[in-house]
């Protein structure tokens, strides 16, 4: 039986999209499929060595339970998405749900492949160090070679 | 049922449960048992998929109270 393989494209980088690739990349690693992950555009700050500002917006959120109904123009207001954030992040933690610096070094154990898109880099100018040294970065090409046999392709 | 190794994982959702899961039956030789103790409801489905996609034998699922238990036999 040869492994199956996985490819995912994260083009996200709120911290309600970024629990999605990390979570379907674990998984799928447990189960023997061979992962990788290419993260582009937004998604491309999950591969920071630093992910603790990693944030969730309320605003123009109408999906997101709220203890309180929070009309939109509240929701704009200063502090509204710092309060979101760790609001979020204690729930998952009361929960039980792996931080998502966990989840990400879960995936690095399981040998979870992540690209980082040089198009994105080159953009917003940030700099290779800024990243983890587990990312290879490359293009769209690159990428679509591991993802032209993939059983699973998801974009994210 | 004999097990040769405990996972506790009490507390954990998902993938933990199955992330951790497969990490302990790697510790294990051919044939040992694991036990594992769970209280994530979606881990019942989890583990059922997870033996039969990796061919670990699932042995028993039962569920006491609020916890799931599990045996799994490494392939």
């Amino acid at each position: 039986m040869t492994q199956k393989r996985m490819a995912l494209i994260a083009t996200k980088g709120t911290l309600d999209w970024a629990y999605p690739p990390f979570i379907l990349a674990s998984t799928a690693a447990s189960l023997g499929y061979e992962v990788q992950i290419f993260f582009t555009f937004y998604g491309l700050q999950l591969l920071r060595k630093d992910i603790s500002h990693i944030k969730i917006s309320p605003l123009a959120n109408p999906a997101m339970p709220m203890p309180v109904p929070m009309p939109v123009l509240v929701q704009a207001l200063p502090g509204m998405e710092a309060m979101a954030t760790m609001m979020m992040k204690n729930k998952m933690k009361s929960k039980g749900v792996a931080s998502l610096d966990d989840l990400r070094s879960i995936c690095i154990e399981s040998d979870v492949k992540f690209i980082g898109c040089q198009m994105t880099v080159d953009l917003f100018e940030f700099k290779k160090e800024d990243f983890i040294p587990q990312t290879q970065f490359g293009g769209a090409a690159m990428f679509l070679g591991f993802a032209g046999d993939a059983d699973i392709s998801l974009f994210i | 049922m004999n097990y040769d190794k405990e996972l506790d994982a009490r507390g954990l959702a998902c993938p933990l449960p199955i992330v951790k899961t497969r990490k302990a039956l790697n510790d294990l030789t051919s044939g040992q048992v694991l036990r594992v103790v769970a209280t994530d409801s979606g881990s019942v489905a989890d583990m059922k998929a997870f033996a039969e996609q990796t061919g670990n034998e699932l042995l028993s699922s039962a569920q006491e109270g609020a916890t799931y238990l599990f045996y799994l036999k490494r392939r």
